[in-house]
């Protein structure tokens, strides 16, 4: 084996991308549940730019850069989120934050 | 055993691993910092792809201005240890072997469709793809898309002071 194939990385893509969901899952602390999400969006990446290279489009190098922004984006609005329900609970469990459970 | 494929299976384990981490570090930090870890095992899997501009944008977006925005939000919240919450049995016994299928299933869809596509296997070694294609791309096909984004950055800008504003 000279050259990784390409479903190797699409299997390490999709391995990260289920570690990202069982984060999300399991994790109660409302920033790393933030970070769960990042992790997914970093194991879609890699396998657009698995594809890209594979089928030789430029095209899916242009949608990961857009992913990278809305990331960035939302990164920055969730964060903002995150502070006012501090404000309003003083705590980070996801649990706490009940006001539309029944 | 060439030295890429060697590098592969490295940083695909550094990225593993420090997914797991994210996944048992108890505390706030500890997640964030071993998240930067897989995003830069990343930036390097994306160098032995040959997208050198993705990988300079991982480490420079990713890696230095999303993570520095999340561990400085887990210093200002002063975040500690997380609570120990008792999971409910519906998610021992029904959770993990569902989350399990999920990645067989997607890493068994997703290595079946390339080789299908019978683009898959071996990729031309010397195909690195150069920042000029890849600007040219950006700026005439998806110019639009472009600018639409910094808008969007914008208003995510806006919108995070309007609700990071303390309320007098």
């Amino acid at each position: 084996m000279t050259v990784v194939p390409i479903s190797y990385y699409l299997v390490l893509s999709a391995v990260l991308f289920g570690l990202g969901v069982v984060a999300f899952v399991f994790k109660r602390n409302i920033i790393t549940i933030f970070m769960a999400i990042e992790l997914m969006l970093n194991a879609v990446n890699l396998a657009f730019v698995a594809f890209a290279r594979a089928y030789n489009q430029l095209d899916a190098l242009v949608f990961v850069f857009f992913v990278i922004v809305v990331a960035a984006a939302e990164a920055a609005v969730g964060l903002a989120i995150v502070i006012t329900i501090v404000q309003n609970r003083q705590s980070l469990n996801v649990e706490r934050v009940n006001l539309l459970k029944l | 055993m060439t030295l890429s494929v060697f590098l592969f299976f490295a940083f695909a384990a550094v990225a593993v691993l420090g997914a797991l981490l994210l996944i048992v570090a108890r505390e706030p930090i500890h997640s964030a910092l071993s998240l930067i870890l897989v995003m830069i095992s990343l930036a390097v899997l994306y160098l032995l792809l040959g997208a050198e501009f993705i990988a300079a944008v991982q480490i420079i977006v990713y890696a230095g201005a999303i993570m520095v925005l999340f561990v400085f939000v887990i210093m200002l919240l002063n975040a500690g240890e997380e609570e120990r919450t008792d999971w409910s049995k519906l998610a021992k016994y029904a959770g993990v072997p569902l989350g399990l299928i999920l990645v067989l299933a997607l890493a068994y869809w997703m290595a079946r469709s390339t080789i299908a596509g019978s683009a898959g296997a071996a990729a031309p070694a010397s195909a690195a793809v150069s920042t000029r294609e890849l600007s040219e791309q950006l700026f005439r096909t998806y110019l639009l898309p472009f600018e639409a984004t910094s808008i969007l950055i914008l208003i995510a800008i806006l919108g995070a002071l309007v609700l990071a504003k303390r309320e007098e």
